[in-house]
């Protein structure tokens, strides 16, 4: 057996993937959280083809409305990777916009979805009760949506820190975890918006 | 009083919250186990009157069921093997001051906590706890009472407790190995972590969801598990697709114990190192592609539930490889039947019973007949009791010295071992024979049925078996919490093993190397050729 000391042996072996603590917990953290949509997502596909009956697309959903709210989402994504590089190159005054244009965004894609809700809940008798076009609807968007909350909330949380000149051109690390953490929102966004709405 | 609360329950310190999770566990142990003898008096003297609790009617005897399993599962065997040996061995055997993220740690302690805490309270909701089994099958536990609910829950705080621990597994093996602490040259119990890490990171969300989506059910009167509207069958899908992984969570642990123990108490290199990572790997991701054996009863089509059995049976060669490692592991070595040793030869033994009823349930045909009876229940008990418990035990009595600075007694240990070994075969085995004549798991009176009354004394057999074997613990309770006071000083290294906890004192002290170790070998350098001793430690240029 050749498990004998080498020279290699004695020197540091920490982050070997080059990937610190943080960054490394985030994304296995988002691995998890692939596997939570996963799990919801593979079980709407189960229950929509065993369904006899399923209404078509924008039968019911208002898809111009959504797809508007898509394309915000995406700009909050945009925004997202911007206030990070203006992070990364220590500019203080982008990094403050840039962190708002995205809570901003997210706050509007929230708005939009729920005056949706609404409109659904009151106007088409869409309820998550009783019917399982419902129950997939409201539960794979609203889980969703929880998602956007919390990342609102941290992204908040980002452009105070920002206020406050927290951010230098060294010491940045939580815009870039949020902004993963984001950008996996906004990705769940795409498919789901592809399978609930447009197929 | 206030480092008193530093020290003992706001714990970062990973030794601290593995002895935590150890603690809490042991109460579900002893909570889970009377439940099991409520279990085995009914079934020995159905409808009698029991002590303390009276007769049994069916709901309490559902609920008992319900929670011997949940209890046992997910407050024993996960939360010993993922919470308290995964917290406690993972830094010290790979040279680190502690976890990546101490605070992290601490909040998967107290939610565990918090989610025993619901459990325990959904004993006084309106219509008692959970009574649907530990696999809460809609559309039943949909329409079920309150404490459906809470035990709902509990499990998805649970879940949230061991995705937490899990993260903080993974970041700390890859990103915190001492210097030379090569990924194959960790010792065979932080691989099985390592691996079981990444199971319970993608398995358990996947519960989430499903417990997410019958409590909407029930509270929201969403139609997921509904029948009708929604697919009952549905829930036993996401279920199962977490829980087969989970059985491998409950598993995984205990064969890299097993491997260590049996390496260590051997003086012999752990035989196949690399074999073993690669299997272990190799059952992990089975693991995913499995869960459907659980269901041939649903109903499946023919040609799926054949893909789903072939890929059950393969299973059975990583399991081969691994059990013919550690065979080859024993194989011309110096062996010491140590308390930890007999523990872990007990779970290769009694593992290989478990793994091969398992083979015959994954024959779909067979299992058409089988399942839902106590072939299962046999099965499920060899491979979580004699397999997983005894797993515990050896790492119990393998770094009990390390985690408190004293040594339990030999000789206890070997009695607790053998009356042990002894009355859980006397429980189990017959559980085989009864579950092939067609004892239903799960039913209040069998008795009720002509075919089964024949079975009275293979019954009262099992529920005697059953009482001995619950006294029998009595033992290793004195053994563990009077040596915690009046054991014999530990030394430092009392096995002469090789890994590099062994190498600073006993107990483990805070933030645990002085120095940073420096790691020149793998962990098995035992009976060498040239050597003065018969071992050589990990930090030895
Ligand atoms: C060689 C490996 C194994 C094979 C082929 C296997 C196969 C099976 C099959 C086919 C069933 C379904 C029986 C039925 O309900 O009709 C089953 C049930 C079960 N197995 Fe295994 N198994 C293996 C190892 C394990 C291990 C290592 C564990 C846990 C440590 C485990 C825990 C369980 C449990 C808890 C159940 C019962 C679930 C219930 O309550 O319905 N199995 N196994
Ligand atoms: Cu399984």
């Amino acid at each position: 057996m050749s498990h004998a000391a080498t020279a290699s042996d004695v020197k540091g072996l920490s982050h070997p993937l080059g990937v610190n603590n943080a960054k490394l917990c985030m994304w296995l953290f988002l691995c998890s959280e692939v596997m939570f949509f996963a799990g919801l997502i593979g079980s709407y596909i189960v229950l929509r083809l065993g369904s006899l009956t399923w209404p078509t697309p924008g039968e019911i959903l208002n898809i111009p409305l959504t797809g508007v709210n898509t394309f915000i989402l995406i700009c909050s994504s945009v925004t997202m990777v911007k206030a990070f590089a203006w992070a990364h190159m220590g500019n203080q005054t982008k990094i403050k916009r840039h962190l708002f244009l995205t809570f901003l965004f997210g706050v509007i894609f929230l708005s939009i979805q729920a005056i949706e809700y609404y409109k659904l809940y009151h106007h088409h008798g869409l309820h998550p009760s009783g019917n399982l076009y419902g129950t997939c609807f409201y539960i794979l968007t609203g889980f969703h949506g929880c998602h956007v909350l919390g990342g609102v909330i941290a992204v908040f949380v980002l452009w105070i820190r920002s206020l406050l000149g927290h951010f230098t051109k060294g010491r940045h690390a939580p815009v870039e975890l949020v902004g993963l953490y984001w950008h996996f929102v906004d990705l769940v966004w795409i498919i789901l918006f592809t399978i609930v709405y447009l197929i | 009083m206030k480092s008193f609360m530093h020290k003992y329950v706001f714990s970062t310190d990973h030794k601290m919250i593995g002895l935590q999770f150890l603690f809490t566990a042991f109460l579900f142990m002893l909570f889970g186990g009377l439940l099991a003898m409520a279990i085995r008096w009914q079934l020995a003297w159905p409808g009698t009157k029991l002590p303390v609790l009276g007769v049994i009617m069916p709901e309490t005897y559902n609920v008992i069921f319900t929670m011997h399993g949940t209890f046992m599962i997910f407050f024993v065997v996960i939360a010993i093997m993922v919470g308290a040996f995964a917290n406690f061995t993972v830094p010290l055997l790979i040279g680190a001051h502690d976890m990546a993220f101490p605070k992290i740690n601490m909040a998967s302690y107290w939610l565990f906590f918090i989610s025993c805490v619901i459990m325990l309270a959904s004993f006084f909701a309106p219509g008692g706890a959970a009574a649907t089994g530990w696999t809460a099958y809609a559309p039943v536990s949909v329409k079920a009472p309150m404490g459906q609910s809470l035990w709902l829950i509990s499990l998805i705080v649970l879940g949230v407790s061991s995705i937490l621990g899990s993260l903080n597994y993974l970041t700390t093996i890859v990103n915190l190995r001492a210097p030379g602490m090569h990924f194959f040259r960790m010792p065979m119990t932080v691989w099985a972590i390592f691996i079981t890490a990444i199971l319970v990171l993608l398995a358990t969300p996947v519960l989430t969801a499903a417990l997410a989506m019958l409590l909407l059910d029930r509270v929201l009167d969403t139609t997921f598990f509904l029948a009708g509207t929604g697919q009952p069958v549905l829930w036993q899908h996401v279920f199962w697709f977490y829980s087969h992984p989970a059985v491998y969570i409950m598993i995984l642990p205990a064969m890299g114990i097993a491997s260590d123990v049996l390496s260590v108490f051997s003086r012999k290199p752990l035989f196949g190192y690399h074999a073993m990572v690669y299997a272990l790997s190799a059952i992990a991701g089975l693991g995913f592609i499995v869960w459907a054996h659980h269901m041939f009863a649903t109903g499946l089509n023919p040609t799926l539930g054949t893909t789903f059995m072939v890929a059950t049976m393969f299973i059975a060669v990583p399991t081969g490889v691994k059990i013919f490692n550690w065979l080859g592991t024993l194989w011309g070595g110096s062996i010491h039947f140590s308390s930890a040793m007999l523990n872990a030869i007990a779970f290769v033994s009694m593992f290989v019973i478990g793994g091969l009823s398992g083979v015959f349930l994954a024959a779909a045909s067979l299992d058409i007949y089988l399942h839902d009876t106590y072939f299962v229940v046999a099965h499920i008990h060899y491979v979580l009791f004699g397999g997983s418990l005894f797993g515990i035990f050896a790492g119990i009595y393998y770094w009990y010295p390390k985690m408190f600075g004293r040594m339990m007694n030999e000789k206890l240990g070997k009695i607790h071992f053998w009356l042990t070994f002894v009355f859980y075969n006397l429980t189990f085995f017959p559980m085989h024979i009864i579950g092939i004549h067609g004892m239903p798991r799960r039913f209040y009176d069998y008795k009720q049925y002509e075919f089964l009354r024949g079975l009275e004394p293979l019954q009262l057999l099992i529920s005697i078996s059953a009482f001995a074997l619950f006294i029998c613990q009595l033992p290793f309770v004195y053994n563990f919490f009077v040596n915690l006071f009046v054991g014999k000083k530990a030394p430092n290294n009392p096995w002469q093993a090789n890994t590099l906890e062994w190498t600073i004192p006993s107990p483990a002290p805070h933030l645990n190397y002085a120095k940073v170790p420096i790691v020149y070998r793998w962990p098995y350098e035992y009976s060498l050729p040239h050597a003065k001793e018969d071992w050589l430690a990990q930090d030895q240029p």
